[in-house]
């Protein structure tokens, strides 16, 4: 009993993870109608910024935070220009075709530049966690639950209740309505790609003293948070965190109770499973092309 | 549109076509001289190397070249379908001491379950689907290779891989799978002309009329995706018996995106574009061997590359190189026109070819459809009409099978749809055209045509390619566009892609043809055509349920005419008397 509420908490932290850059990959998905391919890539790029500014420059842990995500933000935008934007008028498997690319293109880029040695980042926090009870609480685990409780909070006031929010949720339903009511749509996806890049750096900065900061975290990352939004029903927010956190609980039990080199194929089975038997997801409705 | 003075048959160029096998002789033979080279030049073991590799990633690569360039599927992991291949062959040889022929057969069979089981997993939902889970499952694959020692060897990987016993040389092995690689290139080339291809190119250009003109989608999407699995497999076979030596690191996601960007590279859509790219990028790399000293720095550059071809040349180097050439190229050699076309649709049921009872549709709260009852007579045009948001449309992609009823009943000459998928109906005797034209934009007007001919069930065209041309000609000469049969559908304008649609529904001889909104986007002479056309086809007897907003063609060519409005039937009878009625009257005017 005792391990298996220590296993709860390390899944919810870890699929509090899974949750943000899935949360990425819906915001993206609701305003281009493409999924991103390198949204993963979005959070290994960051961790790798954190490596730059607070191990090799030996810079504040604070103020590295800031400059990786300001980094991000940057790289977003020059995703949305260099890979989506040029190809804004095709159909959907060219662009995510080219996101493939690009985080091919991200991935490798890194490697080239870092080598395969995993880096070590440490955490935020000096105390490494706090007993309470029988469960043993890491205390970059709890940092993780409580910025992505911030997190999700702070989505809910943006997009329902500033008219920035209203204008980004506007041009996902209808752009060319949108534009006729004079949003300019190619800002909105432009705020879109900044956003989701900082969502998935935040995540990969707050995961990367929990695992290490490796090339591999990318696609992994991406792999599980994908399999959360189709848990959770595609394109659906409230639906990406709670199929985030499920996986992450699925995943430590599974591991801990069935097999610790087949951790990652558990995501998979689940997927489909999922794509078998309810591939609408949990909260999700099928939508048909219209004729 | 053009008068039918071009029916008159065109004798002399219809002549029979040449058995096919002689037609492509020239490739076989082209194929044998590449054989006897590779068995006879003698190459030293590098340049072996690279012949040999490129001989079996070729082959993987044809793989992507059908289910991408043909079926416009994505498939991430063909390295992994190439690595169940390899492993088949290595751990069957070298472990087990099994035949190499029962091995590369056994690898074959593994890659297509894989495959088949992992398309009808997923190819029923968008291609993101696809896309992750193809993903997913290489990362499984190669989780697999590494972890189950005791089968794979783990990271050590399988050596002393063996080979058949009539190929025991490299140079003679190379031999083989140069012959292996025509064989598949030839049927990968010919694939797209028989009615699979046509079928998976019918399903990558627009899946929604693929289906409504008889193609079973997913069934094709799956068969593309597990031919695409199988041809990997086999060369991942092929591969391991080459190098003797396989292990998980060949065979990662990183081998996976070298095939994308193989195919992208040289052209997704045909196989000679998967050879050049193949080649291309086994030979590049090569050259610029010092690349391959900075762990990642080539796989950067594919990775910008991708985005660069997609972006730039999204047709590949052969595409371009099509393009560039297309002038000088010889126009294909247009058939005769055909027997004028014959319409005999199916009558097996009594007055009415079509009885509606009670159909429902709503969309959550939204009844769009509510309880609508039609009975279309049998010879003749029946129009379905009503205001804007009606729910016209809706009904008729009811009855098409786009959406699924909520409640009530359709029956088609005898048959109960109801529960059907779209190319069943079209099997029982359903042809639609869409309100915004839907063609296959790749192809040319008589594929487009052909394509509709092949539907099943279709009782007027004979076996073989021929009988397809001709009966597709014939639609296309009904029409009045018999003399630009070959060319693309984007050179046509907006109004005879109308008409080519509807040579497409005609040419598949169907027992009910729904027409949605023919005349929208017509100008006035295109309308008395129309009109005209109208008034051939229901001359032959085929019945017409036509949805228009153009009241004048509505009330002089239907003879019946049910009125919907807020998705409730609220007239239905002659038409004269029909477009009398005070409700239509109202619904169409408003009312005090």
């Amino acid at each position: 009993m005792d391990l298996a509420l220590q296993l709860l908490f390390t899944g919810i932290g870890i699929g509090a993870v899974y949750a943000l850059v899935a949360l990425g990959f819906v915001l993206i998905f609701r305003a281009t109608n493409v999924v991103n391919f390198a949204q993963g890539e979005f959070s290994m790029v960051a961790a790798y910024l954190m490596v730059v500014f607070a191990v090799d420059l030996g810079w504040p842990y604070w103020l590295s935070f800031l400059l990786a995500l300001a980094g991000m933000a940057l790289l977003g935008a020059i995703f949305n220009l260099g890979v989506y934007y040029p190809l804004r008028h095709r159909t959907f498997l060219p662009v995510i075709i080219a996101t493939i690319g690009a985080s091919i293109l991200l991935a490798n880029s890194v490697l080239a530049i870092y080598g395969p040695q995993p880096q070590v980042l440490e955490g935020w926090f000096e105390t490494p966690g706090i007993q309470l009870g029988p469960v043993y609480l890491d205390s970059q685990y709890l940092l993780i639950i409580a910025v992505t409780i911030v997190l999700v909070i702070f989505n809910y006031w943006f997009f329902e209740h500033t008219m920035l929010g209203k204008k980004l949720q506007a041009t996902s339903q209808d752009k060319e309505m949108a534009s006729l009511l004079g949003i300019s749509v190619s800002t909105m996806i432009m705020i879109t790609f900044i956003y989701s890049a900082v969502l998935g750096g935040l995540a990969g900065i707050l995961v990367a003293p929990v695992l290490f900061v490796s090339i591999q975290m990318g696609s992994t990352i991406a792999l599980k948070a994908f399999a959360a939004t189709i848990i959770g029903g595609f394109g659906d927010v409230a639906g990406a965190i709670i199929g985030g956190l499920a996986l992450g609980i699925i995943e430590t039990f599974g591991a801990a109770y069935i097999s610790v080199p087949y951790k990652d194929g558990f995501a998979f089975l689940v997927l489909v499973l999922f794509l078998v038997f309810r591939p609408q997801g949990i909260f999700g409705e099928r939508v048909a092309e219209k004729a | 549109m053009s008068a039918p003075s071009e029916n008159m048959p065109m004798a002399v160029s219809a002549a029979r076509a040449k058995p096919l096998l002689l037609r492509h002789l020239p490739y076989f033979i082209g194929a044998a001289v590449l054989v006897a080279l590779a068995a006879t030049i003698q190459f030293d073991g590098y340049i072996l190397n690279i012949l040999m590799e490129a001989t079996t990633f070729a082959i993987a690569v044809f793989g992507l070249s059908v289910v991408l360039g043909l079926c416009g599927q994505i498939n991430l992991a063909q390295a992994a379908f190439f690595g169940l291949g390899a492993y088949a062959v290595g751990i069957g040889t070298s472990d087990y001491h099994v035949s190499y022929w029962f091995c590369l057969v056994g690898g074959c069979i593994i890659a297509l379950l894989a495959g088949a089981l992992l398309g009808m997993s997923t190819l029923r939902l968008g291609g993101h689907y696809l896309a992750m889970v193809t993903i997913s499952f290489q990362q499984i694959v190669t989780l697999v290779m590494i972890n189950t020692i005791w089968l794979t060897h783990g990271p050590d990987g399988v050596s002393n891989i063996g080979r058949p016993a009539l190929f025991q040389s490299a140079q003679s092995y190379l031999a083989f799978c140069v012959g292996m690689l025509a064989l598949v290139g030839y049927v990968v080339w010919h694939l797209s002309d028989t009615r699979l291809g046509r079928a998976m190119r019918a399903v990558r250009d627009n899946e929604l009329a693929a289906g409504v003109v008889g193609i079973d989608v997913f069934r094709t999407k799956v068969s593309a995706f597990a031919l695409s699995a199988v041809l990997g497999g086999l060369a991942g076979g092929l591969f391991a018996g080459g190098f003797a030596y396989v292990s998980p690191d060949q065979f990662s996601f990183a081998e996976s995106v070298v095939f994308l960007t193989m195919s992208l590279l040289g052209g997704v859509a045909s196989p000679i574009g998967s050879a050049i790219g193949t080649g291309l990028l086994i030979l590049i790399p090569e050259w610029l061997r010092f690349l391959k000293s900075v762990p990642g720095l080539y796989l950067a550059i594919y990775g910008l590359s991708v985005i660069l071809i997609i972006r730039y040349m999204p047709d590949g180097i052969w595409g371009f190189f099509n393009l560039a050439t297309g002038r000088w190229r010889a126009k294909a050699k247009l058939r005769g026109a055909g027997p004028a076309l014959r319409l005999a649709p199916a009558a097996v049921a009594g007055d009415n070819v079509l009885e509606v009872k009670g159909l429902s549709k709503h969309f959550g709260g939204l009844k769009a459809v509510d309880e609508v009852d039609i009975a279309v007579r049998r010879g003749g045009v029946h129009a379905l009409i009503g205001p804007n948001g009606s729910g016209k449309t809706t009904t008729l992609n009811v009855l098409s099978g786009l959406y699924k009823a909520t409640a009530g009943k359709v029956v088609l000459d005898g048959t109960d749809v109801t529960e059907m998928p779209p190319h069943q109906r079209a099997a029982a005797g359903l042809g639609r055209t869409f309100q915004n034209i839907r063609l296959f934009r790749s192809m040319t007007a008589l594929e487009n045509v052909v394509i509709g001919a092949e539907r099943p069930g279709n009782a007027l065209v004979g076996h073989g390619e021929d009988a397809l041309n001709e009966r597709a000609m014939s639609a296309l000469t009904f029409v009045g566009l018999g003399s630009r049969a070959n060319e693309l559908i984007s050179s046509f304008s907006y109004g005879h892609q109308r008409l080519i649609e509807i040579a497409r529904a005609l040419a598949a001889n169907p027992t009910l043809l729904l027409l949605d909104e023919p005349a929208a986007g017509l100008n006035s002479s295109e309308k008395l055509e129309l009109h005209e056309l109208l008034k051939r086809i229901a001359a032959q007897g085929l019945t017409i349920l036509i949805i228009d907003h153009d009241m004048t063609l509505v009330s002089e060519a239907a003879q019946h005419i049910t009125v919907l409005n807020f998705g409730r039937r609220i007239a239905d009878g002659e038409s004269m008397a029909v477009l009398r009625h005070p409700d239509v009257v109202s619904a169409y005017l408003g009312s005090d």
